[in-house]
């Protein structure tokens, strides 16, 4: 079957991140397909590189990018969400003549109209949060 | 073919941005040509109450943005019967959301579709994609 999720929560605050990795691992391991996750709300601070927990903690951006080299995962941060919250990569860091950017390898920013074409491709939609 | 898009908005419209950020979803989404609807249940059916001033939580007042979705061809917009009720609310004190039928000469028909927990239960079971904020 073919997924795509979405997550609504921020690392860390919330579980939403952590089950939906659980999640993909598990889809992928029984041969299902992800198709995309999007990052929505405060869903989007799961992109950023900057983050830095406790040594003994799970490290939830980094599980992101290793599943992403390993299966080639479309992993979509929404820029509206992402703007507000200080999310930019370095093509919106030179846009917006801010003087950094925090976006890890691996994750792309775009927009809402990536979600409603994850549904449309998508067998089932998964919603993590909120 | 088109899906079954259905939004539930849970939430009051101020105090967290779900509510903003759900409508933003809605907007975009209406560009896909799918088949839209809105369900408002819990305390989200505030999000459509009338006269809203937000001025004194100095946050946008967004609530007009609703009264447009018709024009966006968001059309059926379901109103949970009990959560009205349980706040002391009635179909007047919320807004009226209308859309134009082209198909008979741009006649103003009402949005909003006031429904019982059970009906709205059967309205969510014949869904593709159900977004819930």
């Amino acid at each position: 079957m073919k997924f795509s999720l979405q997550i609504n929560e921020g690392p860390y605050q919330h579980q939403a991140a952590d089950s939906a990795i659980q999640f993909t691992k598990a889809a992928l391991a029984k041969g299902h397909e992800i198709f995309r996750v999007f990052f929505y709300h405060d869903g989007v601070n799961n992109a950023t590189r900057l983050a830095i927990p406790p040594q003994d903690d799970r490290n939830i951006t980094e599980q992101w990018v290793a599943l992403q080299k390993e299966h080639n995962l479309d992993l979509v941060v929404c820029i509206a969400a992402a703007q507000r919250r200080g999310l930019i990569d370095e093509d919106e860091m030179k846009r917006q003549g801010k003087d950094a950017n925090n976006i890890a390898e691996g994750f792309r920013i775009s927009g809402l109209g990536q979600l409603i074409e994850a549904g449309i491709e998508a067998d089932r939609l998964i919603v993590f949060g909120a | 073919m088109a899906k079954k898009f259905m939004y539930i908005n849970r939430k009051p419209p101020y105090g967290t941005i779900y509510a903003l950020e759900s409508l933003e979803v809605v907007l975009i989404g209406a560009a896909f040509d799918q088949d839209v609807s809105l369900a408002f249940i819990g305390d989200g059916v505030y999000q459509l109450t009338k006269g809203q001033d937000t001025k004194a939580i100095a946050q946008k007042n967004f609530s007009p943005v609703y009264g447009a979705l018709g024009d966006y061809e968001v059309t059926k917009i379901y109103i949970e019967k009990e959560s009205l009720e349980e706040r002391g609310l009635t179909l007047d004190d919320l807004q009226h959301l209308v859309w134009e039928d082209e198909d008979e000469d741009y006649a103003e028909k009402d949005s909003i579709r006031l429904v019982s927990r059970a009906e709205l239960a059967d309205v969510l079971d014949d869904q593709d994609i159900i977004l819930s904020f």
